[in-house]
Formats: structure tokens, C-alpha cells, sequence
């Protein structure tokens, strides 16, 4: 839309953090499902299972294997023994279902009283015999899927180490390291498998029991934006190497993926040039609905770098980038990747914004009015009945966005606000509140 | 610590937002962390709210566990004030609060020395209050803090108004079918000739409950939320309220008796006649006590069923069954655990039990156990109903989207009894085409035993027994395989065959 590009660099803000998002603890929602043989134990208050009950929805009625340890007034004074009362609870689940490992949630309220929960969990662990995993995931220093990087970074202490034995592979391992249902680690798997690279295995597994091995010439990559701690802790505990890349959202997202792996192992992919560009065709009659349009993504689930980029290829502008936690070394890859997407695309570099502040996004949007905000469901209602199209954000962590085949998902949710709203576009009812506040 | 899966009753700051967001231009600031503003998401969600929910959030993070959240929580609520200029502002603690125990009043008290709006400190404890406590105690709170702030402005009005008036105590957001409820008790009013004073909090303003004491008397339609208020506006003002739910037949010409007694107590000279207004609403306005005359109604003579809900609407519903259509009321109970003395009270002589819990294990026991025809509960009922095949309708919060419907669907009033009647009849009818269905083999053949929420037997059955247990209607039929069962354990018996099953209903009618 213009030449003059705003800046040649990116720009990093940071407003005040007062911006709506979901507890971490929300990332037991779709590992338990993930983790097929864990349960996961939620130690906090009635205010953690409230959110957990409402914001998981149905799947609370279809026996979850997941629950809340609920602290009650003793729990909180000390009367109670900590380690008594949770030994009382897991063996109460290790009876009724018998994992093979269950995961502790810390939350806030253990982090201010201090309970000693890496402390208690391996006595306890060799008391009742099924290994129990701590991950802090509380509202206090973490932001939804972020939930997910604190448990898996508790999980590699757990994976076995690798045995240095056969070197008949034809590249050193790899290990994919976050959680994405198993169809889309199939996908994912078999598009590295045309290139002549084996996946070794993923953090998580499907089953606890099958946890990957890990080692010094293992080599690890991340497919979420949100997994930073995760990769610190394979590469400063399990001296893995992790290797940078973009993520795997999108065509251009996935294509430099594989090539970035590809490269570390000396491969020369063939084909995925040609491969992309098929992708980008499939995808046409959904462009041609988002060409020329803008967006702006108030920011709550970290993905928002990697989509706005996919975004901008499909030839959309970006007007602003909000985003819980900035890890600019472990986005690096994918910053970069953002960087040259605007440059070949021609058009502004969006405003990076950390720890936004809903109240200033909102009165930027009323200005901007963008074609299309991505935000929470807090926002989604109040924006459309001002006429404002939105995409509630969240959907875009449930459903299936990664690799070549599903680009045209991320189009559809993308795409939906922008369809329903031209099907209702005569009516002339799209301003629905009665005064301007 | 206690394992909990699924709570009926939310956290306490959830009751005081609430009440805090249904006032207009008040605002909500919790004291918490990063994602408890998922109340937000509920209120835009559930009631589809168009506007901005008026609550944010003062985030507790690692840098104010170090040094403290004064300086946060005064800027906050400053900024708020700027802002948005609303009329109050209300500090919200959460369960995070409750236990860094620092000194929120004297926030409060530095931030409203710089702000224009008024600033209070909602007080409940998370540990010791629910939501709904929480919410009948931030009602009274805000309506005695501006009532008695009027009051030293001498700005307060007492006079009472020329007609009879009333308010209405206690329609708030995310509170079950309380839209409806409130038109409808609106429309009542109405014809019995009585103003409305004010609506709190739904919709209110603050700057009007200076006129609150104008009214002749305050209306509390829900047991859970809006007595303390009124209880405090009669002792201080000397202002009666009506607690009598205007739900079912018999319960609304009730609180109709009472409002026109209180009337005819502040001015003998008013004409009113009650007992005609009544007489020709429930013989033709409402259709339900037609309903309970018709042959239908009929059909549902002792038939069983379960109630569970909040104590206001698990006392009427078990009251309207039992009283106003004859069916037999096998359990009534409720989650509001602080209120099992005044339900027990409500529901003695209309049911066979009462189950007072708030865990929903037991309610589920309790229904596998007696088998009704039909539940009358929560979403969580409704969902134990789904596994056990039995149906059920919706009495109680808490609920999914589908309970905040767009049409019109109030509980309360003459026009509340005849959707009532629809739900307990749809309820029941569903339930027999199902079973009719079955005797004349329209299902697909399911496995013989569906319910099994009870544990193992410890007998088994031999295929001609098994045979002969297909052949039995499935409503009836889990009850049969439970009473074989026992007969069978009590005489050691450890195989069933078609002669055992006899046998067993001989003697225990199985
Ligand atoms: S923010 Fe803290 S208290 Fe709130 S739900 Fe999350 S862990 Fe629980």
C-alpha cells in the first residue's frame, strides 16, 4: 500500500500489562488430552477450578483426567500438612486411575504461601511409586500457553538420556519439542520425511511412558513461539542443540522451517519451493477475501508474531502486534523471518507491542478501525457491536494450524468474520450499540 | 485440600463483580493476577453484553509480591478514575488477596483523596463466602454506602411516594433467566398499580439510590441475593420487603397477598383488589392451573422426580411439582449450603428427601439410586441425567449459553408458571416417547443394563435371565436388574436365571 516504509528495524514497546488473557493453568485443557496415560492436579483455589470449569467447557463432563486440589482455609494457615493432604489426594487418583506420571499445576496461591512442591514431589513420588512432575504455571509470572512451555520444561528432566550407539542414521536425532494433537505431528513428521529427516521423537509423546531421549547430539526445534523456557532447559540441562528456526505456520512458515533443519543437517530439500507455491494456490479464493486488508492483534497467546507474518504474506497489513512476552532470542528466526515478509511484501512494519494495555488498544483500534482485530472473547462482543469484525484469538491455540496442510485452517478462522459479515453486509445494522461510549 | 472436579457455587469476587458490573458506570478493579478477569469473558459470552464489561484487573506479579501493591492499586484506580469518570469505583480482593494480607482499605482510602469517583473495598473473604454470599453482601454494602452518604449530604428521600412504589432488590447480571424475571414482575406490578421505584443493581444508576427509601417497599425475588439489603433498609428506614419468590401458582398470589397487605398497612384507604386479580390470572392469564386440570397433567400423577438447584429455585419447583401438578418429589436439595435451614423448612411435607451438598458425586448417587422419570436441576443434573438416560430441565444456575435465551422465558409471574409448565411437561413427555419407543422396539437395540452408575453386583446373569431382562421396558428395567440383584445377594445366589427373576418379583415386587 505505500513505499515509505516506517522504519527499516522492528520496534519493540511495552505498555503497562494490563491486558486480558487466560491462566496458564488453561494448558491442562489440552495436555491431559495430549498425555494420554498423565493426570494432571491443579494445587490451588476455587478460583483456578472456576476458570478451568468454565473455560474447558463440556469436556468437564467427559471424567477429564484432570482435577483441582482445592486449598482450603487450613491449608492456607498451616494447620494442615501439606505433604499429607497431598498424599492423601494422589493415591485417591492413583486408585481410581492409575496414571503412569502425574503433573502438579503450582498456582498463585502455592507461590505466595511457599508450599515446597519440588521439594515434596520426589518423597512422594517413591512413596506411592508414580513419578510426580512439578510445573509452576500460575498467573503470576506466566500468560496462557505459556502454561504448556512450564510443563514441558519440567518434563525434560524427565526424558531418558540418549545412549550414544548406532550412528546408522543418516542425520543426528531430532527431537520436535511441543504439543500438537497427533494428527498434526504425523503431518509434520512425513513433510521432514520427504527431505530424508526422521523425526527421533517429540516432547511431549503421546504417552508419558514414551518420552523421547535426550542427549548432547541430540538436536531439538521448536514448533510453538511460546516454548523459550522449554528450550533453554533441553539446551543448559540436556545439552541439546537447538536449532532457530520459524515456525511452522503457514507455508512460508513451514517451508523455512524445514529448510532451516535442513540446513543444520547439510540436506538440500528438493521440491519445496514448488511445494510452497502449490500450497499458496490451493489457497487463492481465501486471498483474494484478505488481500489490501488490515489487521490488529491486541495479543494473548505469544502465536501473534508468527501469524501476523503468515499474514502479511497472504498480503494483509498489520497495524499492530500485541503480545503477552517478547523471548526475542528464541523468536529470532522467526522476527527476522517477519522483517523480510514486510520488506518483500512491501508494506509498514507493524508496532510490536509487549504487556499491552487494553484500555490504549482499544482507543487505538477506535482510530485505526481495522478490517479485522484479533483479541480475546472479552473484547469480541463489545467490538463487533461497535462494527468492528473480530476473530476471537483463542481458537487459533485449538485449532490445527501448523504445517503445508493446515494453512488453509488459519484462512478459514481468519476468513470467517470477513465471510459472515459480507453475507450480512447490506443490512445495514452492523453499529449496535445506542450512544457512541 | 480436598480432589474437586466441578463446583456449583463460583469464588467470592465473582459475586461481587457481579454486582458491580450490573450497576451502570460503576467499575470493578480485582486485586489479582494475570487471567482472573475471566469473568469478563463469561459476562460477554453468556449475556452476549455489547458493551465492555466495567472490570479490570490491578495484576498481582512477581514485582508487587516484592514490593507490595500499594502504589499499583492507588494508580489504578486513579487512572480509572480519569478514564472513564465512573460513578464508583469497587476494589475487588480474590483468594490472592486474601492472603498477602496487605492493608487494601487504606489503598482504598488514599485513592479516593485523588479521585473524583467514590472508591470502596468490597468486603468478602474468599474463604469464607461464595459467590452468591459475596454478591447479597457487595449489594448491601454499595447500597448502604450511598444510601448513608446521601444521607449526610441531605440528600436523602424519605418522603414516600403518592402512589404505592417498589423496588426491586436483586436482578443482576449472569443470573438465571433474571432478564425475563424482571420484566415480568414489572408487568405484575404494574397491574396491581404499583410504580417502580428502582431496579437494583441491573441497569442501575448509584446517584439514584438516594430515591430507594421512596419507595413503600422493597421486592426480594430471589432468596440468595438481596435480603441483607432489604433487611438493612428495614431496619435503618423502616422499609418492609416482600420475600415471598413470585414462582408457580400458588407462591405468586402469595407475594401478591403480602405486597397488598404491606399496602393496605401504609395507607388503609387504597382500593385493591387482590383476590380478583389473582382469581382471574391463574384461571385464565396463566395456563398452568388449567394445565394441572387437563388430561396431560394427569398422566404425571406420582410420577418421581429429582430437584436440585439453588435454594430459591429448588424450594419452588419442588413446591410447584408436589403441590400444583402431583408429582411425587422422590429428593429436593440445594448447593446454597449456608441457606439448609430455610430450604428444609420450604420443601418439608412436598418431598420424600432433602440432600443438602454442594458435591455433585452425591447428587449424582442420589439419582442413580432413586431413577425419577425426570431431573430438575443445574447443567451438572442435566449432564448426569444424559448418562443415565433420564431426562432433565433446567431450573438453576450455574448454566451453559443455551440458558440465556433470546426469547422470552421468565420463571417468575403468571406468565413464569406457564413456561414452567411447557419445561416439566416436555421434560416428562420426552422421557415416555422414549420408553415407548422402546417397548415397541424403535430404538436401536441397546445392551440391556445402560445405567450403571451403581457399583458392581457381585452376580451374574445367565443369558435366558439376560434375555428376559431385555424384554423389560427400559424405564423400569434398571430398577428390576437393581432389585434381582439384591434378592439374589441376600440368599447367595450367584447366577440369575428367569426363574430367580420371578421368584424375585414375587416377593419384592421387583
Ligand atoms: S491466575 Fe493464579 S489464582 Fe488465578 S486461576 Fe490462575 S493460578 Fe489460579
Amino acid at each position: 500500500m505505500t513505499n515509505n516504509l516506517s522504519t527499516d528495524n522492528l520496534t519493540f514497546e511495552c505498555e503497562t500489562g494490563n491486558y486480558h488473557t487466560f491462566c496458564p493453568i488453561s494448558c491442562v485443557a489440552w495436555l491431559y488430552q495430549k498425555i494420554e496415560d498423565s493426570f494432571f492436579l491443579v494445587i490451588g483455589t476455587k478460583t483456578c477450578g472456576y476458570f478451568l470449569q468454565n473455560a474447558l467447557g463440556v469436556m468437564i463432563f467427559a471424567e477429564p483426567r484432570y482435577a483441582m486440589a482445592e486449598l482450603e482455609e487450613g491449608d492456607i494457615s498451616a494447620q494442615l500438612n501439606d505433604y499429607k493432604e497431598l498424599k492423601r489426594l494422589c493415591l485417591e487418583i492413583k486408585q481410581d486411575r492409575n496414571p503412569s506420571v502425574i503433573v502438579w499445576i503450582g498456582t498463585c496461591t502455592t507461590e505466595i504461601i511457599k508450599m515446597d512442591l519440588e521439594g515434596m514431589a520426589p518423597r512422594l513420588e517413591t512413596e506411592i511409586g508414580i513419578p510426580i512432575v512439578v510445573a509452576r504455571a500460575n498467573g503470576l509470572d506466566y500468560a496462557f500457553t505459556q502454561g504448556e512451555d512450564t510443563v514441558l520444561a519440567a518434563m525434560v528432566h524427565r526424558c531418558p538420556t540418549e545412549t550414544l550407539t548406532e550412528n546408522t542414521k543418516k542425520h543426528p536425532s531430532l527431537v520436535l519439542f511441543g504439543s500438537l494433537p497427533n494428527t498434526v505431528a504425523n503431518q509434520l513428521n512425513m513433510e521432514l520425511k520427504r527431505h530424508n529427516i526422521e523425526v527421533s521423537g517429540w516432547l511431549p509423546s503421546h504417552r508419558y511412558l514414551d518420552l523421547p531421549h535426550l542427549g548432547e547430539n541430540v538436536y531439538v526445534c521448536g514448533i510453538n513461539p511460546f516454548l523459550s523456557r522449554t528450550a533453554t532447559t533441553l539446551m543448559r540441562r540436556k545439552k541439546c542443540k537447538l536449532i532457530c528456526a520459524p515456525f511452522p505456520i503457514g507455508p512460508d512458515g513451514t517451508r523455512a522451517w524445514i529448510e532451516k533443519i535442513s540446513s543444520v543437517f547439510g540436506i538440500i530439500p528438493q521440491g519445496l519451493e514448488e511445494r510452497e507455491q502449490a500450497i499458496w494456490e490451493s489457497l487463492e479464493d481465501y486471498l483474494q477475501l484478505v488481500r489490501g486488508k488490515s489487521v490488529f492483534f491486541m495479543g494473548d497467546n505469544l502465536l501473534e508474531i508468527s501469524l501476523a507474518r503468515f499474514l502479511i504474506s497472504c498480503g494483509m497489513i498489520v497495524y499492530e502486534i500485541g503480545i503477552p512476552y517478547m523471548d526475542k532470542r528464541f523468536q529470532a528466526a522467526e522476527l527476522a523471518l517477519l522483517e523480510t515478509t514486510c520488506k518483500k511484501m512491501n508494506v509498514p512494519l507493524p508496532r510490536i507491542v509487549e504487556k499491552p494495555d487494553n484500555y490504549h488498544q482499544i482507543q487505538r483500534i477506535r482510530e485505526l478501525q481495522p478490517d479485522l482485530a484479533i483479541t480475546g472473547m472479552a473484547h469480541a462482543n463489545p467490538l463487533e457491536a461497535r462494527g468492528i469484525n473480530t476473530k476471537w484469538s483463542v481458537e487459533f491455540t485449538f485449532a490445527q494450524i501448523h504445517g503445508f496442510t493446515n494453512a488453509r485452517d488459519i484462512l478459514e478462522l481468519i476468513t470467517r468474520p470477513l465471510r459472515r459479515n459480507q453475507a450480512l453486509g447490506t443490512l445495514g445494522w452492523s453499529q449496535l450499540i445506542k450512544t457512541d461510549n | 485440600m480436598k480432589l474437586a472436579y466441578w463446583m456449583y457455587a463460583g469464588p467470592a469476587h465473582i459475586g461481587t463483580l457481579r454486582v458491580a458490573s450490573s450497576f451502570k458506570n460503576v467499575h470493578a478493579i480485582m486485586h489479582a493476577p494475570l487471567g482472573d478477569d475471566y469473568f469478563n469473558v463469561m459476562r460477554s459470552m453468556l449475556e452476549r453484553e455489547r458493551d465492555f464489561t466495567p472490570v479490570t484487573a490491578s495484576i498481582v506479579d512477581r514485582h508487587v509480591l516484592a514490593r507490595g501493591s500499594q502504589e499499583k492499586v492507588v494508580e489504578n484506580i486513579t487512572q480509572k478514575d480519569q478514564q472513564q469518570k465512573p460513578d464508583l469505583i469497587v476494589l475487588t480482593p480474590t483468594c490472592t488477596s486474601s492472603i498477602l494480607q496487605e492493608d487494601l482499605q487504606n489503598f482504598v482510602n488514599r485513592a479516593s483523596l485523588e479521585s473524583n469517583s467514590d472508591v470502596i473495598l468490597a468486603d468478602v473473604n474468599h474463604y469464607r463466602v461464595n459467590e452468591l454470599q459475596a454478591a447479597d453482601r457487595t449489594l448491601e454494602q454499595i447500597i448502604r454506602f450511598s444510601v448513608e452518604k446521601a444521607r449526610k449530604n441531605n440528600v436523602l428521600n424519605t418522603e414516600k411516594t403518592i402512589k404505592p412504589s417498589a423496588n426491586i432488590l436483586g436482578i443482576f447480571t449472569l443470573g438465571f433467566h433474571n432478564q425475563h424475571d424482571c420484566r415480568e414482575l414489572k408487568r405484575l406490578l404494574n397491574d396491581l398499580g404499583i410504580s417502580i421505584n428502582e431496579i437494583v443493581p441491573e441497569g442501575g444508576s448509584i446517584k439514584n439510590l438516594k430515591n430507594l427509601t421512596k419507595a413503600w417497599f422493597n421486592l426480594v425475588p430471589y432468596r440468595e441475593v438481596g435480603l441483607m439489603a432489604a433487611n438493612y433498609l428495614q431496619n435503618e428506614y423502616s422499609m418492609p420487603y416482600v420475600g415471598i419468590t413470585p414462582m408457580g401458582i400458588v407462591d405468586t398470589a402469595n407475594c401478591i397477598r403480602e405486597i397488598s397487605t404491606i399496602i393496605k398497612n401504609q395507607n388503609p384507604d387504597i382500593e385493591f383488589n387482590t383476590e380478583k386479580y389473582i382469581d382471574q390470572q391463574t384461571r385464565f392469564v396463566s395456563q398452568a392451573a388449567w394445565f394441572s386440570r387437563s388430561i396431560d397433567c394427569q398422566n404425571l400423577t406420582g410420577k418421581k422426580a429429582v430437584v436440585f438447584g439453588d435454594a430459591t429455585h429448588a424450594a419452588s419447583m419442588t413446591r410447584i411439582l408436589a403441590r400444583e401438578m402431583g408429582i411425587n418429589v422422590s429428593c429436593a436439595g440445594t448447593y446454597c449450603k449456608h441457606d439448609a435451614d430455610w430450604f428444609r423448612e420450604q420443601v418439608q411435607g412436598f418431598c420424600d428427601q432433602v440432600l443438602i451438598t454442594d458435591d455433585h458425586t452425591q447428587v449424582a448417587d442420589m439419582i442413580s439410586r432413586i431413577e425419577p422419570s425426570a431431573i430438575f436441576g443445574t447443567q451438572m443434573e442435566r449432564h448426569i441425567g444424559k448418562r443415565l438416560d433420564i431426562p432433565c430441565g433446567v431450573i438453576s444456575a450455574p448454566v451453559h449459553i443455551q440458558n440465556f435465551p433470546l426469547g422470552y422465558r421468565p420463571f417468575l409471574g403468571y406468565e413464569g408458571t406457564n413456561q414452567i409448565a411447557d419445561l416439566v411437561y416436555n421434560s416428562f413427555t420426552l422421557g415416555m416417547e422414549d420408553h415407548l419407543l422402546e417397548i415397541f422396539g424403535g430404538h436401536d437395540t441397546k445392551e440391556a443394563i445402560t445405567k450403571s452408575l451403581s457399583t458392581e453386583s457381585g452376580c451374574s446373569w445367565s443369558p435366558d435371565g439376560l434375555a428376559e431382562l431385555k424384554k423389560i421396558p427400559g424405564f423400569v428395567r434398571g430398577k428390576v436388574k437393581r432389585n434381582t440383584e439384591k434378592f439374589a445377594r441376600e440368599r447367595n445366589i450367584t447366577e440369575i436365571t428367569v426363574e430367580i427373576m420371578y421368584a424375585a418379583k414375587e416377593v419384592i415386587g421387583a
